[in-house]
Protein backbone atom coordinates (compact mmCIF):
# COMPACT_ATOMS: atom_id res chain seq x y z
CA UNK A 1 0.00 0.00 0.00
CA UNK A 2 2.65 2.49 1.02
CA UNK A 3 4.72 1.73 -2.09
CA UNK A 4 1.94 3.10 -4.27
CA UNK A 5 1.85 6.44 -2.49
CA UNK A 6 2.30 9.55 -4.58
CA UNK A 7 1.51 13.23 -4.19
CA UNK A 8 1.83 15.34 -1.07
CA UNK A 9 0.19 13.26 1.63
CA UNK A 10 2.46 12.16 4.48
CA UNK A 11 2.65 8.57 5.64
CA UNK A 12 0.76 7.63 8.80
CA UNK A 13 4.04 7.41 10.71
CA UNK A 14 5.28 10.82 9.56
CA UNK A 15 1.93 12.37 10.47
CA UNK A 16 1.93 10.70 13.87
CA UNK A 17 5.51 11.71 14.68
CA UNK A 18 5.12 15.38 13.64
CA UNK A 19 1.74 15.91 15.31
CA UNK A 20 2.87 13.97 18.37
CA UNK A 21 6.03 15.99 18.98
CA UNK A 22 4.51 19.41 18.21
CA UNK A 23 1.39 18.54 20.20
CA UNK A 24 3.49 17.49 23.19
CA UNK A 25 5.58 20.68 23.12
CA UNK A 26 2.45 22.79 22.85
CA UNK A 27 0.65 21.08 25.68
CA UNK A 28 3.51 21.45 28.19
CA UNK A 29 2.85 25.15 29.01
CA UNK A 30 -0.84 24.39 29.54
CA UNK A 31 0.02 21.50 31.87
CA UNK A 32 2.48 23.81 33.65
CA UNK A 33 -0.33 26.32 34.22
CA UNK A 34 -2.61 23.66 35.68
CA UNK A 35 0.21 22.37 37.90
CA UNK A 36 1.01 25.92 38.99
CA UNK A 37 -2.61 26.55 39.96
CA UNK A 38 -2.55 23.41 42.14
CA UNK A 39 0.56 24.42 44.12
CA UNK A 40 -0.22 25.14 47.74
CA UNK A 41 3.12 26.79 48.45
CA UNK A 42 4.65 23.90 50.42
CA UNK A 43 7.24 21.34 49.41
CA UNK A 44 7.71 17.85 50.81
CA UNK A 45 11.02 16.54 52.21
CA UNK A 46 12.36 15.90 48.67
CA UNK A 47 11.66 19.47 47.60
CA UNK A 48 8.72 18.42 45.44
CA UNK A 49 5.74 20.78 45.34
CA UNK A 50 2.65 19.64 47.25
CA UNK A 51 -0.51 19.99 45.20
CA UNK A 52 -4.10 20.68 46.23
CA UNK A 53 -7.26 22.50 45.29
CA UNK A 54 -6.71 25.28 47.84
CA UNK A 55 -6.71 28.14 45.32
CA UNK A 56 -9.80 26.86 43.55
CA UNK A 57 -11.66 26.88 46.87
CA UNK A 58 -10.38 30.40 47.57
CA UNK A 59 -12.36 31.75 44.64
CA UNK A 60 -15.73 30.63 45.97
CA UNK A 61 -14.96 31.55 49.60
CA UNK A 62 -17.27 34.47 50.52
CA UNK A 63 -14.51 35.91 52.75
CA UNK A 64 -12.31 36.52 49.70
CA UNK A 65 -15.02 38.17 47.67
CA UNK A 66 -13.36 41.58 47.83
CA UNK A 67 -10.08 40.18 46.46
CA UNK A 68 -11.65 38.97 43.25
CA UNK A 69 -14.24 41.71 42.92
CA UNK A 70 -12.25 43.57 40.31
CA UNK A 71 -11.71 40.43 38.25
CA UNK A 72 -15.41 39.61 38.13
CA UNK A 73 -16.16 43.22 37.31
CA UNK A 74 -13.60 43.12 34.50
CA UNK A 75 -15.11 39.90 33.20
CA UNK A 76 -18.56 41.48 33.30
CA UNK A 77 -17.29 44.54 31.42
CA UNK A 78 -15.66 42.30 28.81
CA UNK A 79 -18.92 40.40 28.29
CA UNK A 80 -20.84 43.67 27.78
CA UNK A 81 -18.19 44.78 25.25
CA UNK A 82 -18.47 41.36 23.59
CA UNK A 83 -22.22 41.74 23.14
CA UNK A 84 -21.86 45.24 21.72
CA UNK A 85 -19.03 44.25 19.37
CA UNK A 86 -20.99 41.25 18.08
CA UNK A 87 -23.97 43.56 17.54
CA UNK A 88 -21.74 45.90 15.56
CA UNK A 89 -20.48 43.02 13.40
CA UNK A 90 -24.03 41.83 12.71
CA UNK A 91 -25.74 45.20 12.26
CA UNK A 92 -22.94 47.29 10.75
CA UNK A 93 -20.38 45.08 9.00
CA UNK A 94 -22.66 42.30 7.71
CA UNK A 95 -25.29 44.56 6.06
CA UNK A 96 -22.53 46.64 4.51
CA UNK A 97 -20.85 43.55 3.09
CA UNK A 98 -24.12 42.25 1.63
CA UNK A 99 -24.98 45.67 0.22
CA UNK A 100 -21.57 45.96 -1.44
CA UNK A 101 -21.89 42.46 -2.85
CA UNK A 102 -25.36 43.16 -4.29
CA UNK A 103 -25.18 46.76 -5.40
CA UNK A 104 -21.56 47.97 -5.44
CA UNK A 105 -19.39 45.03 -6.54
CA UNK A 106 -16.77 47.53 -7.68
CA UNK A 107 -16.36 48.65 -4.05
CA UNK A 108 -15.56 45.12 -2.90
CA UNK A 109 -11.81 45.75 -3.03
CA UNK A 110 -12.19 49.00 -1.12
CA UNK A 111 -14.19 47.31 1.63
CA UNK A 112 -11.68 44.47 1.83
CA UNK A 113 -8.84 46.96 2.10
CA UNK A 114 -10.59 48.88 4.89
CA UNK A 115 -11.29 45.70 6.84
CA UNK A 116 -7.71 44.42 6.53
CA UNK A 117 -6.06 47.76 7.45
CA UNK A 118 -6.33 47.15 11.23
CA UNK A 119 -3.85 44.28 10.78
CA UNK A 120 -1.39 46.73 9.25
CA UNK A 121 -1.81 49.26 12.03
CA UNK A 122 -0.82 47.60 15.32
CA UNK A 123 -3.15 48.21 18.29
CA UNK A 124 -0.28 49.84 20.12
CA UNK A 125 -0.12 52.45 17.32
CA UNK A 126 -3.90 52.94 17.26
CA UNK A 127 -3.74 53.48 21.01
CA UNK A 128 -1.60 56.59 20.44
CA UNK A 129 -4.50 57.96 18.37
CA UNK A 130 -7.30 56.54 20.52
CA UNK A 131 -6.18 58.47 23.61
CA UNK A 132 -7.22 61.89 22.14
CA UNK A 133 -10.25 60.42 20.33
CA UNK A 134 -11.52 58.93 23.57
CA UNK A 135 -11.31 62.25 25.39
CA UNK A 136 -14.06 63.33 22.96
CA UNK A 137 -15.94 60.03 23.33
CA UNK A 138 -15.84 60.45 27.11
CA UNK A 139 -17.51 63.86 26.81
CA UNK A 140 -20.30 62.39 24.69
CA UNK A 141 -20.94 59.04 26.38
CA UNK A 142 -19.01 59.26 29.65
CA UNK A 143 -16.06 57.00 30.28
CA UNK A 144 -17.94 53.74 30.89
CA UNK A 145 -16.18 50.52 29.91
CA UNK A 146 -18.76 49.76 27.19
CA UNK A 147 -17.40 52.65 25.09
CA UNK A 148 -14.37 50.42 24.43
CA UNK A 149 -16.58 48.49 22.01
CA UNK A 150 -16.06 51.23 19.41
CA UNK A 151 -12.29 50.78 19.48
CA UNK A 152 -12.34 46.99 19.78
CA UNK A 153 -14.84 46.79 16.90
CA UNK A 154 -12.02 48.11 14.70
CA UNK A 155 -9.51 45.54 15.98
CA UNK A 156 -12.06 42.81 15.29
CA UNK A 157 -12.76 43.90 11.67
CA UNK A 158 -10.17 41.69 9.90
CA UNK A 159 -11.17 38.60 11.89
CA UNK A 160 -14.89 39.19 11.45
CA UNK A 161 -14.58 40.14 7.78
CA UNK A 162 -12.73 37.06 6.52
CA UNK A 163 -15.17 34.23 7.34
CA UNK A 164 -18.14 36.22 6.00
CA UNK A 165 -16.21 37.21 2.86
CA UNK A 166 -15.16 33.60 2.20
CA UNK A 167 -18.77 32.53 2.60
CA UNK A 168 -20.01 35.33 0.34
CA UNK A 169 -17.56 34.31 -2.36
CA UNK A 170 -18.91 30.76 -2.41
CA UNK A 171 -22.59 31.79 -2.60
CA UNK A 172 -23.94 33.77 -5.54
CA UNK A 173 -26.00 36.26 -3.57
CA UNK A 174 -26.91 38.30 -6.66
CA UNK A 175 -28.57 35.31 -8.34
CA UNK A 176 -30.15 34.20 -5.07
CA UNK A 177 -31.62 37.60 -4.34
CA UNK A 178 -32.89 37.98 -7.92
CA UNK A 179 -34.50 34.56 -7.67
CA UNK A 180 -36.09 35.54 -4.39
CA UNK A 181 -37.27 38.87 -5.79
CA UNK A 182 -38.76 37.32 -8.90
CA UNK A 183 -40.65 34.84 -6.76
CA UNK A 184 -42.23 37.83 -5.08
CA UNK A 185 -40.20 38.24 -1.89
CA UNK A 186 -39.53 41.72 -0.53
CA UNK A 187 -35.99 42.84 0.28
CA UNK A 188 -36.56 42.11 3.95
CA UNK A 189 -37.42 38.47 3.42
CA UNK A 190 -34.73 38.06 0.77
CA UNK A 191 -32.23 39.22 3.37
CA UNK A 192 -33.51 37.22 6.34
CA UNK A 193 -34.81 34.10 4.59
CA UNK A 194 -32.43 33.71 1.64
CA UNK A 195 -29.12 35.52 2.11
CA UNK A 196 -28.47 35.25 5.85
CA UNK A 197 -29.30 31.50 6.06
CA UNK A 198 -26.85 30.91 3.21
CA UNK A 199 -24.17 32.84 5.07
CA UNK A 200 -24.83 31.07 8.37
CA UNK A 201 -21.45 29.35 8.52
CA UNK A 202 -19.50 32.52 7.83
CA UNK A 203 -21.58 34.60 10.23
CA UNK A 204 -21.27 32.06 13.04
CA UNK A 205 -17.52 31.74 12.76
CA UNK A 206 -17.08 35.49 12.55
CA UNK A 207 -19.23 35.97 15.67
CA UNK A 208 -17.26 33.41 17.65
CA UNK A 209 -13.87 34.68 16.59
CA UNK A 210 -15.13 38.15 17.57
CA UNK A 211 -15.99 36.89 21.05
CA UNK A 212 -12.54 35.33 21.39
CA UNK A 213 -10.73 38.46 20.22
CA UNK A 214 -12.74 40.73 22.54
CA UNK A 215 -12.17 38.53 25.59
CA UNK A 216 -8.46 38.42 24.79
CA UNK A 217 -8.03 42.14 24.07
CA UNK A 218 -5.53 43.80 26.40
CA UNK A 219 -3.66 46.66 24.71
CA UNK A 220 -6.48 49.15 24.18
CA UNK A 221 -8.20 48.49 27.51
CA UNK A 222 -4.94 48.92 29.34
CA UNK A 223 -4.09 52.28 27.76
CA UNK A 224 -7.60 53.68 28.01
CA UNK A 225 -7.52 52.65 31.70
CA UNK A 226 -10.60 50.46 31.56
CA UNK A 227 -11.08 47.39 33.70
CA UNK A 228 -11.59 44.39 31.44
CA UNK A 229 -10.93 40.68 31.87
CA UNK A 230 -7.32 40.89 30.64
CA UNK A 231 -6.32 44.04 32.53
CA UNK A 232 -7.88 42.61 35.71
CA UNK A 233 -5.91 39.38 35.17
CA UNK A 234 -2.64 41.33 35.03
CA UNK A 235 -3.50 43.19 38.24
CA UNK A 236 -4.58 40.01 40.01
CA UNK A 237 -1.39 38.29 38.92
CA UNK A 238 0.57 40.65 41.15
CA UNK A 239 -1.47 39.88 44.27
CA UNK A 240 -2.70 36.32 43.68
CA UNK A 241 -0.87 34.69 40.75
CA UNK A 242 -2.51 31.31 41.39
CA UNK A 243 -6.05 32.52 40.91
CA UNK A 244 -4.97 34.61 37.90
CA UNK A 245 -3.58 31.44 36.32
CA UNK A 246 -6.75 29.49 37.13
CA UNK A 247 -8.83 32.08 35.28
CA UNK A 248 -6.36 32.15 32.39
CA UNK A 249 -6.60 28.36 31.95
CA UNK A 250 -10.37 28.44 32.17
CA UNK A 251 -10.50 31.24 29.58
CA UNK A 252 -8.19 29.38 27.20
CA UNK A 253 -10.21 26.17 27.55
CA UNK A 254 -13.47 28.10 27.18
CA UNK A 255 -12.26 29.72 23.94
CA UNK A 256 -11.07 26.35 22.65
CA UNK A 257 -14.41 24.67 23.34
CA UNK A 258 -16.25 27.63 21.78
CA UNK A 259 -14.29 27.20 18.56
CA UNK A 260 -14.55 23.39 18.54
CA UNK A 261 -18.33 23.59 18.96
CA UNK A 262 -18.59 26.07 16.12
CA UNK A 263 -16.37 23.87 13.93
CA UNK A 264 -18.60 20.88 14.61
CA UNK A 265 -21.85 22.79 14.01
CA UNK A 266 -20.45 24.06 10.73
CA UNK A 267 -19.35 20.66 9.46
CA UNK A 268 -22.59 18.95 10.52
CA UNK A 269 -24.52 21.54 8.53
CA UNK A 270 -22.31 20.99 5.53
CA UNK A 271 -22.36 17.22 5.49
CA UNK A 272 -26.14 17.27 5.75
CA UNK A 273 -26.38 19.19 2.52
CA UNK A 274 -23.95 16.95 0.63
CA UNK A 275 -24.58 13.44 1.95
CA UNK B 1 -12.50 55.65 -6.66
CA UNK B 2 -15.98 57.00 -5.93
CA UNK B 3 -16.69 58.16 -9.47
CA UNK B 4 -15.51 54.88 -10.89
CA UNK B 5 -18.04 53.15 -8.68
CA UNK B 6 -20.96 55.32 -9.73
CA UNK B 7 -20.28 54.98 -13.42
CA UNK B 8 -19.80 51.23 -13.45
CA UNK B 9 -22.55 50.28 -11.02
CA UNK B 10 -25.76 51.14 -12.98
CA UNK B 11 -25.56 47.95 -15.02
CA UNK B 12 -26.38 45.95 -11.91
CA UNK B 13 -28.83 48.33 -10.29
CA UNK B 14 -30.91 49.67 -13.19
CA UNK B 15 -32.39 46.25 -13.75
CA UNK B 16 -36.05 46.37 -12.75
CA UNK B 17 -35.70 49.49 -10.63
CA UNK B 18 -38.58 51.89 -11.26
CA UNK B 19 -37.02 55.13 -10.04
CA UNK B 20 -33.30 54.51 -10.31
CA UNK B 21 -31.98 57.87 -9.16
CA UNK B 22 -33.92 58.00 -5.88
CA UNK B 23 -33.32 54.30 -5.23
CA UNK B 24 -29.60 54.80 -5.86
CA UNK B 25 -29.11 57.58 -3.37
CA UNK B 26 -31.03 55.56 -0.78
CA UNK B 27 -28.76 52.62 -1.41
CA UNK B 28 -25.70 54.84 -1.07
CA UNK B 29 -27.06 55.91 2.31
CA UNK B 30 -26.84 52.30 3.38
CA UNK B 31 -23.07 52.52 3.24
CA UNK B 32 -22.77 55.61 5.42
CA UNK B 33 -23.06 54.11 8.93
CA UNK B 34 -20.16 51.76 8.36
CA UNK B 35 -18.15 54.40 6.51
CA UNK B 36 -18.70 56.93 9.30
CA UNK B 37 -17.70 54.39 11.94
CA UNK B 38 -14.51 53.44 10.13
CA UNK B 39 -13.53 57.07 9.52
CA UNK B 40 -14.13 58.04 13.16
CA UNK B 41 -12.52 55.07 14.86
CA UNK B 42 -9.92 53.90 12.36
CA UNK B 43 -9.11 56.83 10.10
CA UNK B 44 -8.96 59.55 12.76
CA UNK B 45 -6.92 57.59 15.35
CA UNK B 46 -4.47 56.36 12.72
CA UNK B 47 -3.92 59.86 11.35
CA UNK B 48 -3.72 61.37 14.85
CA UNK B 49 -1.21 58.72 15.95
CA UNK B 50 1.14 59.32 13.04
CA UNK B 51 0.60 63.09 12.80
CA UNK B 52 1.33 63.63 16.49
CA UNK B 53 4.92 62.70 15.72
CA UNK B 54 5.17 65.89 13.68
CA UNK B 55 3.92 68.25 16.39
CA UNK B 56 6.03 69.90 19.05
CA UNK B 57 4.97 70.37 22.67
CA UNK B 58 2.91 73.48 21.86
CA UNK B 59 1.16 71.79 18.91
CA UNK B 60 3.12 73.49 16.10
CA UNK B 61 4.27 71.36 13.17
CA UNK B 62 7.91 70.32 13.33
CA UNK B 63 10.30 67.72 12.00
CA UNK B 64 12.59 67.90 15.02
CA UNK B 65 10.89 64.97 16.78
CA UNK B 66 12.26 62.63 14.14
CA UNK B 67 15.59 63.07 15.91
CA UNK B 68 14.22 60.51 18.37
CA UNK B 69 14.88 57.85 15.73
CA UNK B 70 18.61 58.58 16.11
CA UNK B 71 18.48 57.89 19.86
CA UNK B 72 20.51 54.77 20.71
CA UNK B 73 17.83 53.23 22.98
CA UNK B 74 15.19 53.71 20.28
CA UNK B 75 17.44 52.21 17.60
CA UNK B 76 18.21 49.35 19.96
CA UNK B 77 14.46 48.78 20.41
CA UNK B 78 13.89 48.64 16.65
CA UNK B 79 16.80 46.22 16.20
CA UNK B 80 15.52 44.01 19.03
CA UNK B 81 12.02 44.06 17.53
CA UNK B 82 13.38 43.06 14.11
CA UNK B 83 15.47 40.32 15.70
CA UNK B 84 12.67 38.77 17.75
CA UNK B 85 10.25 39.05 14.80
CA UNK B 86 12.66 37.49 12.30
CA UNK B 87 13.68 34.57 14.51
CA UNK B 88 10.13 33.74 15.59
CA UNK B 89 8.77 34.19 12.05
CA UNK B 90 11.24 31.68 10.62
CA UNK B 91 10.83 29.22 13.51
CA UNK B 92 7.05 29.56 13.42
CA UNK B 93 6.89 29.19 9.64
CA UNK B 94 9.05 26.06 9.49
CA UNK B 95 7.33 24.27 12.38
CA UNK B 96 3.89 25.45 11.24
CA UNK B 97 4.51 24.25 7.67
CA UNK B 98 5.51 20.83 9.04
CA UNK B 99 2.23 20.67 10.96
CA UNK B 100 0.31 21.64 7.80
CA UNK B 101 2.13 18.88 5.92
CA UNK B 102 1.21 16.37 8.63
CA UNK B 103 -2.43 17.44 8.40
CA UNK B 104 -2.64 16.85 4.62
CA UNK B 105 -5.00 14.04 3.78
CA UNK B 106 -6.98 14.31 7.00
CA UNK B 107 -10.68 15.08 6.60
CA UNK B 108 -11.11 18.88 6.72
CA UNK B 109 -14.30 18.51 8.76
CA UNK B 110 -12.99 15.66 10.90
CA UNK B 111 -12.45 15.88 14.65
CA UNK B 112 -8.64 16.15 14.37
CA UNK B 113 -8.76 19.15 12.06
CA UNK B 114 -11.47 20.87 14.08
CA UNK B 115 -9.40 20.44 17.24
CA UNK B 116 -6.19 21.66 15.59
CA UNK B 117 -7.91 24.64 13.94
CA UNK B 118 -9.61 25.65 17.18
CA UNK B 119 -6.45 25.30 19.26
CA UNK B 120 -4.54 27.30 16.63
CA UNK B 121 -7.12 30.12 16.66
CA UNK B 122 -7.10 30.24 20.44
CA UNK B 123 -3.32 30.41 20.72
CA UNK B 124 -2.77 32.74 17.76
CA UNK B 125 -5.52 35.26 18.43
CA UNK B 126 -6.61 34.91 22.03
CA UNK B 127 -3.41 34.21 23.98
CA UNK B 128 -1.65 37.49 24.78
CA UNK B 129 -1.52 37.96 28.53
CA UNK B 130 -2.53 34.37 29.26
CA UNK B 131 0.37 32.95 27.26
CA UNK B 132 2.71 35.07 29.35
CA UNK B 133 1.26 33.37 32.46
CA UNK B 134 1.69 29.97 30.82
CA UNK B 135 5.38 30.55 30.26
CA UNK B 136 5.95 32.00 33.73
CA UNK B 137 4.55 28.69 35.01
CA UNK B 138 6.74 26.74 32.56
CA UNK B 139 10.15 28.41 32.34
CA UNK B 140 9.91 31.09 35.03
CA UNK B 141 12.16 30.88 38.09
CA UNK B 142 9.90 28.26 39.73
CA UNK B 143 8.47 26.96 36.45
CA UNK B 144 7.61 23.32 35.92
CA UNK B 145 10.14 22.86 33.12
CA UNK B 146 12.95 24.92 34.65
CA UNK B 147 12.70 23.05 37.96
CA UNK B 148 12.67 19.71 36.12
CA UNK B 149 15.70 20.70 34.00
CA UNK B 150 17.64 21.67 37.13
CA UNK B 151 16.78 18.49 39.03
CA UNK B 152 17.33 16.11 36.10
CA UNK B 153 20.08 17.66 33.99
CA UNK B 154 21.46 20.29 36.40
CA UNK B 155 20.72 22.78 33.64
CA UNK B 156 19.52 26.15 34.92
CA UNK B 157 18.05 28.24 32.10
CA UNK B 158 17.61 31.11 34.56
CA UNK B 159 21.22 31.04 35.78
CA UNK B 160 22.02 34.46 34.25
CA UNK B 161 18.92 36.14 35.65
CA UNK B 162 15.33 35.29 34.69
CA UNK B 163 15.51 34.35 31.00
CA UNK B 164 11.81 34.80 30.26
CA UNK B 165 11.79 38.45 31.31
CA UNK B 166 14.50 39.42 28.81
CA UNK B 167 14.07 40.30 25.13
CA UNK B 168 15.70 37.05 23.85
CA UNK B 169 13.41 35.19 26.24
CA UNK B 170 10.42 36.55 24.30
CA UNK B 171 11.36 34.22 21.45
CA UNK B 172 9.82 31.27 23.29
CA UNK B 173 6.29 32.60 23.98
CA UNK B 174 6.28 34.38 20.60
CA UNK B 175 7.07 31.16 18.73
CA UNK B 176 4.26 29.57 20.70
CA UNK B 177 1.73 31.87 19.03
CA UNK B 178 3.52 32.09 15.67
CA UNK B 179 3.27 28.36 14.89
CA UNK B 180 -0.54 28.34 15.23
CA UNK B 181 -0.81 31.45 13.05
CA UNK B 182 1.29 29.67 10.41
CA UNK B 183 -1.02 26.67 10.54
CA UNK B 184 -4.04 28.93 10.02
CA UNK B 185 -2.54 30.95 7.15
CA UNK B 186 -0.57 28.26 5.33
CA UNK B 187 -3.08 25.39 5.44
CA UNK B 188 -5.24 26.74 2.57
CA UNK B 189 -2.16 26.89 0.32
CA UNK B 190 -1.17 23.32 1.27
CA UNK B 191 -4.69 22.13 0.55
CA UNK B 192 -4.49 23.85 -2.83
CA UNK B 193 -2.04 21.16 -3.96
CA UNK B 194 -4.16 19.15 -6.38
CA UNK B 195 -4.04 15.34 -6.13
CA UNK B 196 -3.93 15.32 -9.95
CA UNK B 197 -0.49 16.94 -9.88
CA UNK B 198 0.80 14.08 -7.75
CA UNK B 199 -0.83 11.58 -10.10
CA UNK B 200 0.68 13.34 -13.13
CA UNK B 201 4.14 13.24 -11.55
CA UNK B 202 3.75 9.54 -10.79
CA UNK B 203 2.54 8.76 -14.32
CA UNK B 204 5.53 10.57 -15.77
CA UNK B 205 7.82 8.49 -13.59
CA UNK B 206 8.58 11.09 -10.93
CA UNK B 207 9.35 10.10 -7.36
CA UNK B 208 7.85 11.69 -4.24
CA UNK B 209 11.12 13.59 -3.82
CA UNK B 210 10.94 15.07 -7.31
CA UNK B 211 7.27 15.82 -6.73
CA UNK B 212 8.20 17.89 -3.67
CA UNK B 213 11.27 19.62 -5.11
CA UNK B 214 9.99 20.25 -8.64
CA UNK B 215 6.22 20.70 -8.16
CA UNK B 216 5.00 21.29 -4.63
CA UNK B 217 7.79 23.48 -3.26
CA UNK B 218 7.90 25.94 -6.19
CA UNK B 219 4.12 26.23 -6.07
CA UNK B 220 4.07 26.71 -2.31
CA UNK B 221 7.05 29.09 -2.19
CA UNK B 222 5.14 32.39 -2.61
CA UNK B 223 2.54 31.33 -0.04
CA UNK B 224 5.27 30.21 2.36
CA UNK B 225 7.27 33.42 2.13
CA UNK B 226 4.04 35.41 2.32
CA UNK B 227 3.25 33.64 5.58
CA UNK B 228 6.77 34.35 6.86
CA UNK B 229 6.18 38.05 6.20
CA UNK B 230 2.79 37.89 7.92
CA UNK B 231 4.32 36.17 10.94
CA UNK B 232 7.07 38.77 11.08
CA UNK B 233 4.43 41.53 11.06
CA UNK B 234 2.45 39.68 13.73
CA UNK B 235 5.42 39.47 16.10
CA UNK B 236 6.52 43.01 15.31
CA UNK B 237 3.14 44.47 16.27
CA UNK B 238 2.21 42.28 19.23
CA UNK B 239 2.21 43.92 22.62
CA UNK B 240 0.26 42.06 25.30
CA UNK B 241 2.63 39.12 25.90
CA UNK B 242 5.69 41.36 26.09
CA UNK B 243 3.92 43.86 28.36
CA UNK B 244 2.94 41.09 30.76
CA UNK B 245 6.54 39.86 30.97
CA UNK B 246 8.80 42.91 30.68
CA UNK B 247 8.37 46.06 32.77
CA UNK B 248 10.86 48.30 30.98
CA UNK B 249 11.38 48.92 27.28
CA UNK B 250 13.33 46.67 24.95
CA UNK B 251 11.16 46.34 21.86
CA UNK B 252 9.31 49.09 20.01
CA UNK B 253 5.78 48.47 21.39
CA UNK B 254 7.22 48.61 24.92
CA UNK B 255 9.05 51.86 24.10
CA UNK B 256 5.73 53.35 22.98
CA UNK B 257 4.25 52.30 26.30
CA UNK B 258 7.14 53.97 28.15
CA UNK B 259 6.65 57.14 26.15
CA UNK B 260 2.89 57.20 26.77
CA UNK B 261 3.06 56.46 30.48
CA UNK B 262 6.06 58.49 31.56
CA UNK B 263 7.63 61.80 30.60
CA UNK B 264 10.00 61.92 27.66
CA UNK B 265 13.31 60.13 28.02
CA UNK B 266 14.68 61.07 24.65
CA UNK B 267 14.53 64.87 24.90
CA UNK B 268 12.01 65.70 22.16
CA UNK B 269 8.23 65.74 22.44
CA UNK B 270 5.67 63.24 21.09
CA UNK B 271 8.18 60.41 20.74
CA UNK B 272 5.26 57.96 20.91
CA UNK B 273 3.99 59.48 17.67
CA UNK B 274 7.41 59.11 16.02
CA UNK B 275 7.61 55.48 17.13
CA UNK B 276 4.06 54.90 15.90
CA UNK B 277 5.10 56.36 12.53
CA UNK B 278 8.14 54.08 12.45
CA UNK B 279 5.99 51.03 13.18
CA UNK B 280 3.43 51.99 10.54
CA UNK B 281 6.16 52.45 7.90
CA UNK B 282 7.56 48.99 8.68
CA UNK B 283 4.09 47.42 8.74
CA UNK B 284 3.01 49.01 5.45
CA UNK B 285 6.19 47.75 3.78
CA UNK B 286 5.62 44.26 5.18
CA UNK B 287 1.96 44.11 4.23
CA UNK B 288 2.65 45.34 0.68
CA UNK B 289 5.20 42.57 0.31
CA UNK B 290 2.66 40.14 1.77
CA UNK B 291 -0.08 41.08 -0.68
CA UNK B 292 2.40 40.85 -3.55
CA UNK B 293 3.39 37.31 -2.54
CA UNK B 294 -0.22 36.44 -1.81
CA UNK B 295 -1.24 37.46 -5.33
CA UNK B 296 1.38 35.13 -6.78
CA UNK B 297 0.26 32.36 -4.45
CA UNK B 298 -3.42 32.82 -5.34
CA UNK B 299 -2.71 31.74 -8.94
CA UNK B 300 -2.60 28.14 -7.77
CA UNK B 301 -5.47 28.25 -5.32
CA UNK B 302 -8.44 28.02 -7.66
Amino acid sequence: MSAARYGAEPSRTARGVILGIVGLVFVVPIIAMVQFSLRIGQTDSHGVQKLGFQHYLDIVQPANEADYDQLFQGLGNSLVICALTVAMVLLLLLPTMILVELRFPSLRRVLEFVCIVPITIPSIVLVVGFVPVYSVVAQLFGSSPWTLAFAIGIIVLPYAYRPIATNLASVDVVILSEAGRSLGAGWGSVLTRVIVPNLRRGILSSVFITIAVVLGEFTIASFLSQNTFQTALILLQQTDPYVAVIFAVVALVFAFILLVVIGRIGSVGRSRRTP
Amino acid sequence: MMTAATTSAPATTMRGAGAPSRRRSLVWLGLTPFAAYVVLFLGVPAVVAVASGFLDASGKPTLRNLAALADPTIQQAFLASFGVSAVTAVLGAVIGALVCFALLGTRPDGMLRTAVDSAASVLAQFGGVMLAFAFIATIGAQGLLSVWLVSTFHLDINADGPFLYSVPGLVIPYTYFQVPLMVLTFMPAMEGLKPTWGEATATLGGTRLSYWTRIAMPILAPAFFGSVVLLFANAFSSYATAAALIDQGGIVPLSIKQQLTSETVVGVSNVAGVLALGMVVVMVALMSLYSLLQRRAARWQR
